[in-house]
């Protein structure tokens, strides 16, 4: 059973998004949408121009691999934020290997450069038209990505293929 | 005397002959932490500057898939080490919104009073550094000097000057003596007479003044549009605080404002910082007015919160209460469900993305750190400043670089 206020936001929602398909849920005060990842950047666009979501607080993902009952491997979270209204909107988006590709939302808001940046360099997770597509925190020749719960925790022993300088050959 | 502002540099511009390339950082003393910017200067003009973090990467968000609720607090200590307090005030304020515990009057106004002490410490920083960068070290030394009372307090709180670990799920680790809470009004009442000096020295000497005003420039729509929160955002207009916007601890019951400035570049940043610590003072003395009795963990069912520290050692209920909150397998409950939460730390929205697999360690915990989504933004601002206008635009947005990288 849906509560009126839950039913007032979603039908909010259905309106602004029209005929895409998307699912919602809500968990405390936080509303959530649910869109396919192919939909991804329509609602986004939508809810930016139209929601007032202008601003992108967030953007990060959960590898879902030890999860008990999760369908899909990984989720994508955008967090948006309504400066004029204080409204807050959580967009997930499942993704599953081989096809880790999301369009990039870098025309919307600056604030995905780096994000998305930092969610590839932990998850491997690719966004398509991206200006500045590497990793952010890792060195450009890592090969893994850590965030994944299929990485140890202790590393795979990566840091020794990295050569050691010292001040003697420096 | 404001600088004319150039077009940003075009690719073409950017990669013209006779540039300079200066690699500036990791290690260098205007970026206080380990960042790594490489400028291209034309003469003494930044055409542009490519930022390189990652240097203080060190896993933290997966540690935070080992460790438990309460653990995981000495991580988020370590993230803005200028304020950890407010790190672990965010934390906890994420963990308790997931599992739905409400705090006792006493733990939110102790929370408040703490929290705006690590504002008044990390604006202290970021406002002596600054002055330190364009040149003047006496406002710097002025307010160092305030800094260590304000660690001197939360050693007589926790026990640790720097890296408290003070916040547990529910409450904190234990009640302050009347002797903490003297001390803090000593410190409160002292602290207005050390920002008077330096409001004096500073806000309108020429030479800073000059350094400050006009330089590196956001405007509110970058701003919105780039994700700047906290005192960066309020200096371009953006007139969001979430102490005043979504209310968290004691804040709804408290008289304070929101300072906002509208012009935007280092002077603006300098002064939204200078005054907001003057609100936070306000908000400290209300709260030791207001400051609640009673306990300090939440009451529940006995497994949502840990037992007074007396209860354990003098009695075998109080005991066996400790025990069974905190053996693993007698743990809270949690819901399996992800929740994002947010408070307003000194700079800026500090969120926590937390997902749970019903255990008392999350699944996921992002964070969310203010630094990142400012440090982004600096390549806008410092094309067409000069090569010493850098150091000032770093030192106004306060870039930590351990919260930065994570």
């Amino acid at each position: 059973m849906k509560t009126d206020k839950e039913t007032n936001w979603t039908e909010k929602y259905e309106t602004i998004l029209g005929e895409v398909p998307f699912t919602t849920s809500s968990f405390r005060d936080q509303q959530r949408l649910i869109v396919a990842p192919r939909e991804l950047l329509r609602v986004l666009e939508l809810l930016k121009a139209n929601a007032g979501m202008d601003m992108l607080i967030d953007i990060t993902a959960v590898d879902y691999l030890e999860m008990e009952g999760s369908t899909d491997r990984f989720e994508v979270v955008y967090c948006l934020l309504n400066t004029e209204s204080g409204e807050r909107l959580v967009v997930l988006t499942h993704l599953n290997e081989p096809d880790l590709k999301l369009p990039s939302v870098n025309a919307l808001w600056r604030a995905a450069d780096w994000l998305e940046r930092e969610v590839y360099d932990m998850f491997g997770i690719v966004f398509e038209g991206h200006p500045n597509f590497k990793r952010l925190l890792l060195p450009q020749e890592f090969s893994s990505f850590p965030l994944r719960k299929d990485y140890p925790m202790r590393g795979r022993g990566e840091r020794h293929n990295f050569p050691v300088i010292t001040r003697a050959n420096s | 005397m404001p600088l004319e502002l150039l077009a940003p540099a075009t690719e073409d511009e950017s990669r013209r002959d006779g540039l300079w390339t200066l690699n500036f950082g990791p290690q260098h003393p205007a970026t206080h932490t380990t960042l790594r910017l490489v400028l291209q200067l034309d003469g003494e003009l930044v055409l542009d500057a490519e930022p390189d973090i990652g240097f203080l990467h060190s896993g933290f968000e997966k540690l935070a898939e080992e460790l438990d609720f309460n653990q995981y607090v000495t991580i988020v200590d370590r993230m803005n080490y200028i304020s950890p307090l407010a790190n672990e005030i965010a934390w906890h304020h994420a963990v308790e919104k997931l599992v739905g515990i409400e705090l006792t009057p006493r733990c939110r106004y102790l929370r408040t009073i703490l929290a705006e002490l690590m504002r008044i410490s990390d604006h202290l920083l970021c406002t002596g550094a600054c002055m330190l960068d364009v040149g003047g070290v006496t406002g710097f030394m002025y307010f160092f000097n305030e800094r260590e009372r304000i660690y001197e307090i939360c050693e007589k709180a926790s026990g640790q000057r720097f890296h408290t670990s003070y916040t547990r799920v529910g409450g904190m680790l234990y009640d302050v003596t009347d002797d903490w809470l003297k001390m803090v009004s000593e410190f409160i009442e002292r602290f207005a007479a050390a920002h008077k000096d330096v409001s004096r020295l500073v806000l309108k000497n020429r030479i800073f003044v000059e350094r400050a005003a006009g330089v590196g420039v956001l405007d509110r729509e970058s701003a919105i549009n780039g994700g700047a929160t906290g005192p960066v955002a309020r200096a371009s207009g953006v007139a969001r605080d979430l102490r005043r916007d979504e209310p968290y601890l004691a804040y709804d019951d408290l008289d304070f404002d929101v300072i906002c400035s509208q012009s935007g570049d280092c002077f603006a940043r300098f002064q939204v910082r200078m005054l907001e610590m003057l609100e936070s003072v306000k908000i400290v003395q209300q709260c030791l007015q207001k400051l609640p009795t009673g306990p300090i963990f939440a009451a529940g069912t006995g497994k949502e919160s840990m037992p007074d520290k007396r209860v354990v050692y003098q009695s075998i209920e109080g005991l066996i209460h400790h025990f069974e909150s905190v053996m693993p397998n007698r743990q809270m409950a949690v819901p399996r469900e992800s929740i994002y939460a947010a408070t307003e730390a000194p700079n800026g929205e500090l969120g926590f993305y937390l997902v749970s697999d019903g255990s008392f360690k999350s699944y996921r915990a992002r964070t969310r750190p203010p630094s990142l989504l400012h440090f982004a933004l600096f390549q806008q601002m410092i094309r067409g400043c000069m090569l010493s206008d850098v150091v000032a635009v770093l030192g106004s947005l306060n870039i930590i670089a351990a919260e930065l990288d994570r």
